[in-house]
Parts: C-alpha cells; sequence; structure tokens
C-alpha cells in the first residue's frame, strides 16, 4: 500500500529525515516511536504533504501512484488520513459542516452519492457513538474551545467519516486519559479492515497496548535505527531509547 | 504555501464587460450651467434647483477630506460627465419585453436576470443603469397598501412635497466635501414612503450598475418609514471594468418615526482595478440614518467586497428615546483595494441602543480599515453600545486596522468594545487539506464562519449572494 525508499526531507533547508526506507501492507499496523525531535512527526507530516517541510529525495508510492505528484487534498480523498498531534482550531465553522464537506468530497472523488444535511445528520450520529462524543460537539466551532481529550476525539471521527486506507495517528494518547485511550483506541480498532493500514506514531508504548503493532520502528535522528515486532515495544517500554541509538552508533544495527 | 495564497487570491474580475447604450450626456465639467442642465433636464421645480446650487457653492469651499487610510490620485472633477441618461426607446415601460435588450443581456451576465428577480416571491426591483430608473416592478402592489417607491425623479414630480420635507434633512446639502458635491448634481436614485401603521409586504431591491466611462454616479436615495412602519430594502452593485478610475459619491437617507424600523442590506462589488491597482472604482458614500422618534429602529448591514477606494460610514443618529441603531459589516479587499469604513453611532436620547459588528478581511497587497465613532450625548441617559471589530489577514502583504472613537458625555452609559485580529494561517488550510477539501473551497469556508455573524442579519437571497460572492472574491485556481 505505501513504499517509502530514502526519503529525505528537510524544514527550513535543516535535514530532518536521512533516508527513510518503510514498506507497509494492507491489513498491517506499524508503529514508529523514538524520543523526542527524533523525526516521527515529521515522518508523517511529509507523507500528507504539509507545506512546512520540503522534500529533498527519495520516492513514496501510495497505491502505485507517487504521492509527491498529488496535493494534500488528493492525497486525502485517495485515502490517506493523519490523525494530528495538536488540531487546529478554526473559530465560526461548524464541526458537522466541517465534516460533512469533507464526507461528501471524498464521495465525490469516489463517484458515490453526496449526503444532504439530514441524511449526514443521522450518519454522523451513528458516528460519534463510537468515539463516545456528545453531539453538542457537532454544533459548536471546529475544535474551538475543545480540551486535548475532546480534539482527540474529533480526530478519530473524523478517520470514521472518512475511512481512510492508510491512517497515519501521532501521538494519539497526548492530553488523554487512561478511560478515553482505551476508547479510542478501541474505535480504531473497530476501524480497522483488511485493506487498511495503520501507522501509528508515539513516544510512550502505552497506547501500543491496546493498538497492537506486528511491526515496530525506532526513529532517531531521521532514520529508522531498529526495526522488530511487537516485542520491540515492551523492550523500549523497559529499557527506553538510549540503547537502541547507542548501539546504532556502534555499528551494531541500521 | 504563499503562491497558493496567491493563487487563490489573485481570480480577477469576472464581470468585466461593457453595455453599448447610446448615452445623452452631458460635455465633462462642472459649473453653475450643468447644474442647470441637470435640473432642467429632470424638470425639476425652482426650490431643487435652489438647494442644488447651494449645494454647489458650499462645495466650492470644500477641501477634499484627507483623514482617510487610503491613497488616489484627487479626481479631476472638471474631465467628470455628470449627466448621461440611456435613451428609451419610448417615454415609458409598460412591460420588461421594452427595455433594451442590451440591458436585459448585460444583468443575464451579471446573473441577475429581471425575469428571475420578477419571480423571486416578494422582491420589487427598481434598476438604475446609469444615473436613470428604467423599470420598476411591483408599483402597483405597493401603491395598494400607500406605499411609495419609485425612482428620484419621479418622487420629485408626484410627491414633491415629500420629498421637500425629507431631502437633505438627515445629510445636509453641507455635510461633507462628497455629499455637497452629490446634492449639486445627482441625477437619480430611490424613493422610499411607508406610510404611518403599514409593514411593507416585501423587500425592496434596487440594483446599481456604473456604465458609461467617464461618467459620474451620484445616487441619491431616500427612504422614510412613518410611525410603526416598517421597510427592508436591498442594494446590490456590480460595474464592468475600466482603465480610468470612476467616482461614485451617493447619498443616502433614512428617516425613521416613532416605532418605524428600517433595515437597509448592501452587497457591493464594484469594479476594484486590476491586480496592480489600475482602474477601478473610488466610492466615496454618505449613508445615515436618523433615528427621529421613540423607539425606532435603524439596522445598517453591508458587505462590501468591490471599488479600488471605499470611503463609508452608514451611520445612525439616535434620536428618539429608546431608539436602536445596528451596524454590520463584512469589509473585503483583496490586490491594491484600500477601505476605510465603519459606521457612527449617535446618542442623543435616553435610553438608546446600538450594536456595531465589523468584520475586515484583508488579502493581496490590501489595506482594510475600520474607523468608527460612538459618541454619547449629556442627555443620552442610559445610553449602551456594543463594538465588536474583528480582522482577518490572508496572506503576508496586506494590512488591517482599527480606529475606534469613544466619546462619552453621560455617566450612566455602558460602552463596551472587543477586537481581535486573526490570520488564515497555513496550519488552517492544510488541516482542511489533509480532510480532502480544497484550498480555495478551505478559504471560503473559513471566511464564511468569519462573517457568520453578520451574514445571518442579510435578508435569504442575499445572504446566498454574499457568500458567492466572497468566495469569488477570494477564489481562483491554485497554482
Amino acid at each position: 500500500m505505501l513504499s517509502i525508499k530514502n526519503l529525505t526531507a528537510s524544514i527550513n533547508g535543516t535535514p530532518v529525515l536521512k533516508g527513510i526506507d518503510l514498506e507497509i501492507k494492507a491489513g498491517e499496523i506499524h508503529a514508529i516511536m523514538g524520543p523526542n525531535g527524533s523525526g516521527k512527526s515529521t515522518l508523517g507530516k511529509v507523507l500528507v504533504g504539509h507545506p512546512s517541510y520540503e522534500v529533498t529525495g527519495g520516492e513514496v508510492l501510495f497505491e502505485g501512484k507517487n504521492l509527491f505528484d498529488l496535493e494534500p487534498d488528493v492525497r486525502a480523498r485517495a485515502g490517506l488520513f493523519m490523525g494530528f498531534q495538536h488540531p487546529i482550531e478554526v473559530p465560526g465553522v461548524s464541526n458537522a459542516a466541517f465534516l460533512r464537506l469533507a464526507y461528501n468530497k471524498k464521495a465525490e472523488a469516489e463517484g458515490r452519492d453526496e449526503l444532504d444535511p439530514l441524511e449526514f445528520d443521522d450518519f454522523i450520529r451513528e458516528k460519534i457513538k463510537l468515539v463516545s462524543m456528545k453531539e453538542a460537539f457537532l454544533d459548536r466551532s471546529l475544535n474551538e474551545g475543545f480540551s486535548g481529550g475532546e480534539k482527540k476525539r474529533n480526530e478519530i471521527l473524523q478517520m470514521a467519516v472518512l475511512e481512510p486506507k492508510l491512517a497515519i495517528l501521532d501521538e494519539l494518547d497526548s492530553g488523554l486519559d487512561i478511560d478515553a485511550l482505551r476508547v479510542l483506541g478501541d474505535a480504531v480498532n473497530k476501524l480497522m479492515r483488511p485493506d487498511h493500514a495503520l501507522l501509528v506514531i508515539t513516544h510512550f508504548p502505552r497506547i501500543l497496548e491496546t493498538i497492537r503493532p506486528q511491526f515496530v520502528h525506532v526513529l532517531s535522528g531521521g532514520r529508522i535505527l531498529k526495526q522488530g515486532g511487537p516485542g520491540l515495544a515492551i523492550e523500549l517500554e523497559e529499557r527506553g531509547y538510549d540503547w537502541v541509538v547507542e548501539e546504532a552508533a556502534t555499528g551494531g544495527h541500521r | 504555501m504563499n503562491s497558493t495564497f496567491q493563487g487563490v487570491t489573485s481570480q480577477e474580475y469576472k464581470y468585466g464587460f461593457v453595455t453599448d447604450i447610446e448615452a445623452d450626456s452631458v460635455a465633462p465639467g462642472l459649473n453653475e450651467e450643468v447644474i442647470r442642465f441637470i435640473s432642467a433636464k429632470k424638470g425639476e421645480p425652482d426650490w431643487l434647483l435652489d438647494f442644488r446650487l447651494k449645494a454647489y457653492r458650499h462645495w466650492l469651499t470644500l477641501a477634499e477630506p484627507g483623514w482617510a487610510k487610503v491613497q488616489y490620485p484627487t479626481p479631476d472633477f472638471q474631465k467628470i460627465v455628470y449627466y448621461s441618461a440611456p435613451r428609451p426607446k419610448k417615454a415609458q415601460f409598460a412591460s420588461m419585453d421594452e427595455v433594451d435588450p442590451e440591458l436585459k443581456r448585460t444583468f443575464e451576465k451579471l446573473g441577475v436576470p429581471i425575469h428571475e428577480q420578477e419571480a423571486l416571491a416578494g422582491v420589487a426591483v427598481d434598476v438604475v443603469f446609469d444615473s436613470v430608473s428604467v423599470t420598476t416592478t411591483y408599483k402597483e402592489k405597493l401603491a395598494a397598501v400607500g406605499i411609495i417607491f419609485c425612482s428620484f425623479s419621479e418622487a420629485v414630480k408626484t410627491h414633491p412635497d415629500l420629498v421637500k420635507r425629507y431631502l437633505g434633512s438627515v445629510v445636509p446639502a453641507a455635510d461633507n466635501f462628497y455629499a455637497a458635491l452629490n446634492s449639486a448634481v445627482f441625477t437619480d436614485g430611490s424613493f422610499v414612503f411607508i406610510p404611518k401603521g403599514v409593514a411593507c409586504p416585501m423587500d425592496l431591491s434596487t440594483y446599481f450598475r456604473i456604465n458609461n466611462q467617464e461618467s459620474g454616479q451620484f445616487e441619491r436615495t431616500l427612504i422614510v418609514a412613518e410611525e410603526g412602519a416598517s421597510v427592508s430594502y436591498l442594494e446590490g452593485c456590480t460595474a464592468p471594468r475600466f482603465d480610468t478610475n470612476q467616482l461614485h459619491a451617493a447619498v443616502v437617507e433614512l428617516v425613521a418615526l416613532d416605532h418605524a424600523s428600517i433595515k437597509y442590506s448592501t452587497v457591493q462589488n464594484w469594479y476594484a482595478g486590476d491586480k496592480d491597482g489600475k482602474g477601478g472604482i473610488f466610492n466615496f458614500v454618505t449613508k445615515r440614518g436618523l433615528c427621529k422618534g421613540r423607539g425606532s429602529h435603524i439596522s445598517w448591514t453591508q458587505v462590501e467586497t468591490g471599488s479600488a477606494i471605499t470611503w463609508k460610514y452608514p451611520s445612525c443618529v439616535l434620536l428618539g428615546d429608546d431608539s436602536i441603531g445596528e451596524f454590520y459589516s463584512v469589509a473585503l479587499t483583496n490586490h491594491k483595494q484600500q477601505a476605510d469604513t465603519g459606521t457612527k453611532m449617535i446618542h442623543i436620547g435616553r435610553n438608546t441602543k446600538s450594536t456595531i459588528i465589523s468584520k475586515g478581511i484583508s488579502a493581496g497587497d490590501s489595506s482594510n480599515s475600520y474607523r468608527g465613532l460612538v459618541k454619547v450625548q449629556p442627555k443620552a441617559e442610559g445610553a449602551r453600545n456594543f463594538s465588536q471589530c474583528d480582522s482577518m489577514l490572508i496572506g503576508h502583504t496586506c494590512s488591517a486596522n482599527t480606529f475606534p472613537t469613544l466619546d462619552v458625555q453621560n455617566r450612566s452609559a455602558r460602552v463596551e468594545h472587543e477586537a481581535t485580529t486573526s490570520k488564515i494561517g497555513e496550519e488552517q488550510l492544510f488541516y482542511f487539506q489533509q480532510r480532502g477539501i480544497p484550498a480555495e473551497e478551505a478559504i471560503s469556508m473559513i471566511i464564511n464562519g468569519f462573517c457568520k455573524d453578520v451574514f445571518r442579519e442579510l435578508p435569504m437571497e442575499f445572504a446566498v449572494e454574499a457568500t458567492k460572492l466572497l468566495s469569488l472574491k477570494l477564489e481562483g485556481s491554485v497554482g
């Protein structure tokens, strides 16, 4: 589904990603872990086309198409989704209207019927149950005045509405208490389908107890230093990140 | 990203075309002869010629105002054509079929075909085209309840006493430079009179369009609502593209007697000049409402998107006790446009209330200023004002300014002012794009959200039109 080859990227001329290789197939759940400032959020943002980053080399194919030929909104409609660590507030734009426009843009791109406000109302009232969100949040301005946890619920609600092929979840657990984390983790699991894939970006392994990855990649200094199975996350929980970095420096792994 | 903003905000004016109608014009220039010509051409009574001449003589003593935050070359008042009228094929139009087909095509290009306007339930359209009213609809229906809705020239002929009583009673001929000029040379406009106790059964609407190159446009509108009467009036404008600046100096006067209510809504889309600021309309307007009676209510709602220069302060004089004044405004500027707009709320009577909601949107290299005055006079016991002035910036090369002035001379008055400035940032735009929403639709949605408090004051069809207009002004091919 996603094939990343020797990807390099920079921000304001400073290299942040220094050669990333990663393959994600349908049905797989991958976790990108690493210390703060390792470039893991950057990887997510580069994939979805954030304007602050410049791709300086390498190639990314999403379902066979060169991702960097596509505008960010086209990538989104093709099935690429990012759940943001800090979702932005947009005063005056109703959450429901925003969700409906996003839904209809994707429906239009896929040749499906668009939903009118009444049809969408029925649709969205089902979806919000998945993230245990109060209906009142639909009528409020997009993320405006939402708590950290409410914003994250709203991100996963958007994922439920758009049903992306590949969802990149950036630090989903930040700002969430344990109960909310479980609710959203369960919601993400329910949304996962055999033809979908997940890329979970996280500093703390806690979220991986609910959303269980088959593949764990440790990113540091803009490179993937270590790859492994679910056991690697547990090892990182116990030992932290330093040993991975040291091991890489002494030439143990690339 | 900067290039995306420029791509999105660089769409050029869509209505740039000129209708070829043989004009009946006076030679360029202004002197007493020209004023006598206009007055004679219109068959006016002596008192109106006197009104014009007095205004002209006063105008000669005035200097053009320079305090607004706008820069432009002073118009050459001797190069302006002060009278031009489309020549009717017959003296009167009994139906739309008799209206110049060229004119009808123009309106169709603008998306306001008159036959649709007629069909639009509840909207009567008084079309002003190059200074002279061409057609008026629904007149009989309105006349049945005693409402007068006609061109200003017609009102002078049919209801001279009413015109004489109220003309200049809110905006005196000597009020300011452009109001004095208008008073001297106005050619036509609209007149509305709603008699005592009558609620106007439909929204009244006028479409303005400047057509003849080099012809000034000096509209005069007078709306009077007697005791307990109410009316909603809509004004909308667009203009074709030209390379030379066109001056527009309109005067609008509203008078509300005891418990009368007047709602005046404007959607303005005059040609703003090209990307480099060449051409475009100079819009110097004096709009003022007098809440003359107790419990009277005047509400201004404007969506200003056009003109190279906008200088406009729809105001309310709250003379009657318990009277209410409101100002809801969206002003959008792009490219090299300059707008200095706002309102004045003058509290004179007791327990008078005013509300000001102003939303300024700047894109491109434009400059957008809010200028407001809230004045509470010594006898205005219990006066209250709430003002909110929000600015939104799109891109990095535009500017927004707020110049609020408070002058409170009564201790019991309560005056509140809030102001914010925000930016449509990359992050907001990217968030929408990441959810599959193209940049231009994202900007449109964010802007409409920003303007919500004003749009909800507009009549339904106008709100739809305004939403489209803002999108049109900001959208384009995203590069």
